[in-house]
């Protein structure tokens, strides 16, 4: 369902990488790997279509996802390194206004237990300017409980997370494979996601190698 | 026909346009030389005197051409930059970044050409007509491009930007100019207007025109200067540059 | 679309309630710039009466740059930005909402305070109407145009100089036709015909502009 062939991320002057090529299909989690530096960050927003390749092509379900663009975006869930919540809102608030701009529906009983669920109960009230760091992530990752979207591009998902939250959300991602979504996922610790299979991709170095396990 | 389509592409990398304008660039010159010094001859030699205005308006010759050129600048470096925009090609950008300077330098000559003609005649170094009000404000918009594009670093950023401001910029300037002429006659306390120009003789027209020709020769002549030293510098990691710049061979008389 | 203008709307709006020391700050400022005319230029009221209309208008112009980079560097900030920009939606929509919102938090109030800044340059009951209503009409296409300016200089070194730069050339029509009205209605020549064009520019600054700005903000996201 996502392919992408022949990609290459100029930073600045230097090259990044080059042809950096996959494939993707429903149930697998693409593990993008390398250094710090190494281009990991870029390789995911050019998947997402904000950041335009030097030279390649990412295709969804065998369109272009330049061509593709609100078509690509309905069946896409990014996660960055910000947490992409408003620090005046409330983790409730910040829920309810993110489903809304992604269209999708969420009443505020199911946004509760879903904060519940990432162990902010009895804060979702509580502006996010007042939570932690680790808190804060949990309120941006409490969009994966309810999210229906195909494709889950994270970047770095467990940072700053203890280990019960960062099994919580492995169990998110596995779950979401199992339903046959897919995932591309970078981050420096390891962490075994409980159902569907992994391909790894490395950059950096020379040329970019794909393995599956 | 493909022969073709494949020529005009291969003129938009910058290591095949670069030679091409290193060898156009004397041309250009030596016709702005030519028209100029027809232009200026007619201009301060042939054209009759002024029976108003005595000879301090063959200041015109300059004021004028300086006005058309800085907004046929602005019209040509906001097609550059569109395309480059639309077609994602790089030289367009370039094109574009490299004739924005002397489009600003044209309206900043147009503006202090016009407080020349004006203070022997009305008496003050500045009024504010209809024309020179908006040759201001097209000096503003030039000097934000300008701007804009040193603010940011990344080249490729900084076309798509520029780009998009020009274009914004070419959609605002009829109602700009719309707009400065209504308040302006509106507000007639200023009625001295250095557009009254004297009625034009045949030989005055075309001492402009020729004028106007030098000007637009000379601008071609320094944005295709200016382009290469553009093209250099971004593309200095490229392996076609780093083999200029090594002093390998004749092209290193072309460029200053 | 409805439904997603009234999203972001709304988001914006709670968000601009939660943070009122900007927006009273910015009227502050509106208050001091046309304070500070009368101080520079002296008490005369016939002076100054004929002076309202474009000091009112000069200082809206700034008052609302002031507000201008506030539109989109919170939430690039943050990284709600680029969740906008991945939305399913058109993004010049989105960029339209937050038009809508700044114009409601930033312009509105200098509708509301501007005819009782005008009582102190002695105009008139019909000249501070036609005040009120230019701007009522004008500053949407203030906060339209200045999107414009706020993408394209967002994350840009001397943001806020430089988008006063860009942004101010453009907003000269507006300020033409605005204080043009109140002008008209001194003189008795009727407003009609200003406020028209003034209208047209909010349509086009407000309708148009947001088209650009995506661009431009699309751009900022690489």
């Amino acid at each position: 369902m996502l392919e992408a062939s022949n990609l290459e991320c100029v930073r600045g002057e230097r090259s990044l990488f080059a042809g950096v090529g996959f494939r993707l299909d429903g149930g697998e989690m693409l593990y993008v790997q390398g250094k710090n530096g190494s281009g990991k960050t870029s390789l995911l927003r050019m998947l997402c279509a904000l950041t335009p390749a030097a030279s390649g092509e990412i295709r969804w379900r065998g369109g272009p996802i330049g061509k593709l663009g609100e078509e690509f975006r309905s069946e896409l869930c990014y996660l960055g390194h910000q947490n992409a919540i408003k620090e005046e809102l409330t983790p409730l608030e910040n829920l309810l206004s993110s489903a809304r701009l992604a269209q999708e529906a969420l009443d505020e009983d199911a946004a509760l237990d879903a904060l519940a669920l990432v162990g902010l109960r009895g804060r979702e009230d509580l502006a996010c300017r007042y939570l932690s760091q680790g808190q804060k992530r949990r309120a941006a990752l409490a969009r994966l409980v309810n999210e229906k979207r195909a494709l889950w591009v994270l970047d770095e998902p467990y940072v700053a997370l203890d280990p019960v939250a960062v099994e919580l959300v492995a169990g998110l991602i596995g779950a979401h494979l199992q339903a046959g979504g897919l995932a591309v996922l970078t981050t420096h610790q390891a962490v075994t996601v409980p159902a569907g299979a992994v391909r790894e991709l490395w950059l950096g170095d020379s040329d970019a190698t794909q393995r599956s396990q | 026909m493909t022969d073709r389509v494949i020529n005009w592409y291969k003129y938009a990398s910058p290591q095949t346009f670069y030679p091409l304008a290193g060898k156009l660039i004397p041309w250009f010159w030596a016709l702005a030389a030519l028209f100029g010094i027809a232009g200026l001859a007619i201009g301060f030699l042939i054209a009759p005197t002024d029976a108003q205005q005595g000879e301090g308006y063959r200041i015109i010759f300059l004021h004028v051409p300086a006005s058309w050129l800085s907004m046929f600048i602005y019209l040509v470096m906001a097609f550059w930059a569109g395309i480059g925009l639309a077609f994602n090609i790089r030289l367009s950008g370039m094109m574009a970044s490299a004739l924005a300077p002397t489009g600003a330098l044209f309206a900043f000559l147009s503006l202090w050409t016009g407080a020349l003609w004006g203070k022997p005649m009305w008496g003050t170094w500045w009024v504010w007509d209809a024309r020179l009000t908006s040759e201001l404000i097209l000096l503003f918009l030039y000097i934000g491009f300008i701007a804009l594009q040193a603010a940011i670093d990344d080249p490729r950023r900084a076309d798509k930007a520029g780009a998009i401001l020009a274009l914004v910029g070419v959609v605002n300037i009829p109602i700009i100019y719309f707009s400065v002429k209504w308040w302006n006659t509106l507000h007639q306390g200023a009625s001295v207007s250095l557009t009254k120009a004297p009625s034009m003789a045949a030989m005055m027209l075309w001492g402009m025109l020729l004028c106007a020709l030098a000007c637009w020769m000379y601008s071609i002549a320094i944005a295709l200067m200016r382009v290469r030293t553009i093209m250099l510098e971004r593309e200095r990691h490229t392996d076609w540059v780093r083999e200029l710049l090594s002093g390998n061979g004749h092209d290193m008389s072309r460029h200053s | 679309m409805l439904i997603l203008l009234r999203a972001v709307i709304g988001r914006d709006l709670r968000l601009a309630m939660r943070r009122q020391a900007d927006i009273v700050a910015a009227m502050f400022f509106f208050i001091i710039v046309v304070s500070l005319f009368p101080l520079g230029v002296g008490p005369e009221p016939d002076q100054l009466r004929r002076m309202a209309p474009g000091v009112l208008w000069v200082a809206a112009l700034l008052a609302t740059m002031l507000s201008l980079p506030r539109l989109f560097a919170d939430d690039h900030r943050d990284g709600t930005l680029e969740q906008l920009a991945l939305a399913p939606q058109p993004l010049g929509v989105i960029v339209l909402g937050k038009v809508i919102a700044h114009w409601l938090v930033a312009g509105l109030p200098l509708v509301v305070l501007a005819p009782v800044l005008g009582i102190q340059f002695d105009l008139s009951r019909d000249a501070l109407l036609v005040l009120t209503v230019s701007l009522l009409v004008g500053t949407p296409a203030l906060s339209g145009i200045g999107a414009i300016g706020a993408a394209l200089t967002l994350g840009v070194r001397g943001g806020g100089v430089l988008l006063s730069l860009l942004v101010l050339p453009l907003y000269i029509p507006v300020l033409i036709f605005g204080a043009g009205a109140v002008d008209a209605t001194l003189s008795g020549l009727g407003p009609q015909a200003h406020l028209s064009l003034l209208g047209a520019l909010a349509l086009g600054g407000v309708f148009f502009a947001p088209w650009p700005t995506a661009a431009a903000l699309r751009v900022a996201l690489e």
